[in-house]
């Protein structure tokens, strides 16, 4: 299975990376090798298969409504790159 | 335009849910405006790479009693799902939602019109979701505040059954509602905790095919929803009148110019590449469980406003306003088993007790009134042992003291006088202080007689029995006539 160019540039743009030419041709083939790999699963007989959606047998992993101690403000923000006002500092955003 | 087009509208309503914690972590659910930021976060959300998400119990239970309440099929077997898009309000890159299979389906609601018709609007889905981040937008960037995010949300979401504002407006007010009686959500607008978003667009009379839909926002009313919604609804039939086209967008309204305004294209659907999220099991809500969620679910708004009309013949305004807060209709409600009347503690409380709680105010659950005290109250009016007067004084006093009328009259002093020698003595010197209106009243001025008695009155300070006081004036001041004419 082949993926086209426009099937990768889509693919950066919903991660939003900017490829060069000769990347969109390398992870092409990349990103079309993971599909040949994932598509042996068809070779397999699934008839009568119940779909799952979840590789651990487990169901109704719950917890119960209680509060537990959050992080401080100074540990929240210690990875941030930049802050202002105890918020993370980001670069503003155009859409919205 | 309506002659010529036809409105569709659905509705989207987002609900943060009164949850304790989160709805995937431990952090407290805080009020997202008045809390420092990011004092309630923790490196599920936040995001923080290997940490696990765990579902919170009494998010799911709130959201079964809200579909529920809102007449849906509860999914057995739920799967959560990752919604992933780049934003900065998302620290994970995705928002863990539900897409195929969501809690709950096929649901309605009947809203009532102010032509005195009930509508039903089509409820497609409920389903649970996480809120997201807080940004505020600087000259030096964009600050994010991450205490709102992982609150457990709601979404609601109509069938395009809605026709004009009207009609939006009175789907959105009974959702609120709703939720308030649920006990879910405070139904804070101006917080942000309930969100409303209408998806509008017009059509031919007659055309099968929708037209182009625009997506509303910032509606932080009602009366913001029902206007901006109306105002759209002429702006397209506008645009098609004048051989344009409407585009697909995302559109603010301006609360201020009162119109709407272009945010945001959508030139293509949006692709969210959602599948089943890995960290999650599925969720399995068997027959059972779905019982007992439905036995927690109180008497709803609709059906006591029937109730009240139909067993109490009260009017349906009267059913309506006492419906519309859930503390003060159980109040009313007690206050009925105590045994009181209907209609005339329907007027006590809609008037008297609304106005003494507007002027301090308070609500319902705020002052220390039992209900039987109000029917007290009622039947000693009702005997003749106090009059309305009295009976205004003696509630406001209740309200602040939480004592039982008959103590308040008691110790006050406040019975209503129907002493018949103690009144013709009042009277007897109301007329004798007041010759010049005496002499106009034998002149012919009959109507002075009213004059007499509200002196009478506020001689008593109001306590006096006024049927009687008028028969003991009357009487009183003829009899004057007659010595007069001898």
């Amino acid at each position: 299975m082949s993926l086209s160019r426009d099937e990768v540039l889509k693919i950066a743009g919903l991660a939003r990376l900017a490829l060069s030419e000769e990347e969109v041709a390398r992870f092409s083939d990349q990103l079309s090798a993971v599909l040949d790999y994932v598509a042996r699963l068809d070779e397999l007989d699934l008839r009568g298969i119940e779909p799952s959606v979840h590789a651990v047998a487990r169901t109704n992993v719950m917890r119960d409504d209680v509060v537990m101690p959050s992080l401080s403000p100074t540990d929240a923000l210690f990875n941030a790159a930049a802050t202002s006002e105890n918020q993370f500092l980001i670069q503003s955003i155009l859409e919205e | 335009m309506l002659d010529r087009y036809e409105p569709v509208i659905g509705l989207e309503i987002h609900a943060e849910l009164l949850t304790h914690s989160k709805m995937f972590c431990g952090c407290r659910v805080v009020d997202s405006v008045e809390a420092a930021p990011n004092t309630a976060v923790c490196p599920v959300c936040l995001g923080m790479p290997g940490m696990l998400p765990v579902i919170n119990r009494r998010a799911v239970e709130f959201a079964m009693r809200v579909a529920l309440a809102l007449n849906c099929e509860i999914q057995n077997h739920n799967i959560f799902a990752r919604k992933n898009y780049f934003y900065p309000d998302l620290p994970k890159g995705y928002q863990i939602s539900q897409y195929e299979l969501p809690i709950g389906r096929h649901g309605w609601l009947d809203i009532a019109l102010s032509d005195g018709t009930t509508k039903r609007i089509g409820i497609r889905r409920v389903h649970m979701e996480e809120d997201t981040g807080k940004l505020t937008h600087r000259d030096e960037g964009s600050l994010v505040d991450y205490n709102r995010s992982g609150v457990p949300l709601l979404e609601i979401v109509t069938e395009p059954d809605i026709r004009s504002g009207e009609e939006a407006r009175a789907y959105a007010t009974r959702i609120r509602q709703t939720l308030r009686y649920l006990g879910v959500n405070s139904g804070d607008m101006e917080k942000g905790v309930l969100r409303i978003e209408p998806n509008i667009s017009i059509r031919p009379r007659g055309s099968e095919a929708f037209g182009t839909r625009i997506e509303l926002k910032n509606l932080n009313s009602f009366r913001a929803l029902a206007d901006g919604t109306d105002f759209e609804l002429d702006r397209q039939a506008a645009v098609l009148d004048g051989g344009g086209k409407v585009i697909q967008e995302t559109r603010g309204w301006h609360d201020t110019r009162r119109e709407t305004f272009s945010q945001r294209a959508k030139e293509e659907a949006e692709d969210y590449r959602y599948f089943a999220e890995p960290d999650l099991p599925p969720l399995f809500i068997d027959p059972a469980w779905i019982q007992t969620m439905r036995a927690t679910l109180p008497e709803l708004p609709q059906a006591k406003e029937a109730r009240y009309r139909i067993d109490f013949g009260l009017s349906p305004v009267e059913a309506t306003a006492l419906a519309d807060d859930r503390a003060v209709a159980e109040w009313f409600d007690a206050a009925i088993g105590a045994g009181g009347k209907p209609k005339s503690l329907a007027n006590w409380i809609l008037n008297d007790l609304f106005r003494l709680l507007n002027e301090r105010g308070l609500t319902i659950s705020d002052v220390p009134l039992a209900p039987a005290a109000l029917v007290e109250l009622q039947s000693l009016v009702d005997r003749g042992t106090i009059n309305l007067t009295t009976a205004r004084e003696v509630l406001a006093e209740m309200l602040e003291s939480g004592r039982d009328p008959t103590t308040i009259i008691e110790a006050g002093g406040l019975g209503q006088i129907s002493d018949e020698a103690a009144l013709i003595a009042i009277v007897d010197q109301v007329i004798t202080d007041n010759p010049g209106p005496l002499t106009n009243y034998l002149g012919g001025k009959e109507s002075l007689l009213g004059w007499f008695v509200g002196q009478v009155m506020r001689a008593t300070r109001g306590q006096a029995n006024p049927a009687l006081v008028n028969e003991i004036a009357r009487r009183r001041l003829e009899e004057k006539r007659d010595t007069a004419g001898s």
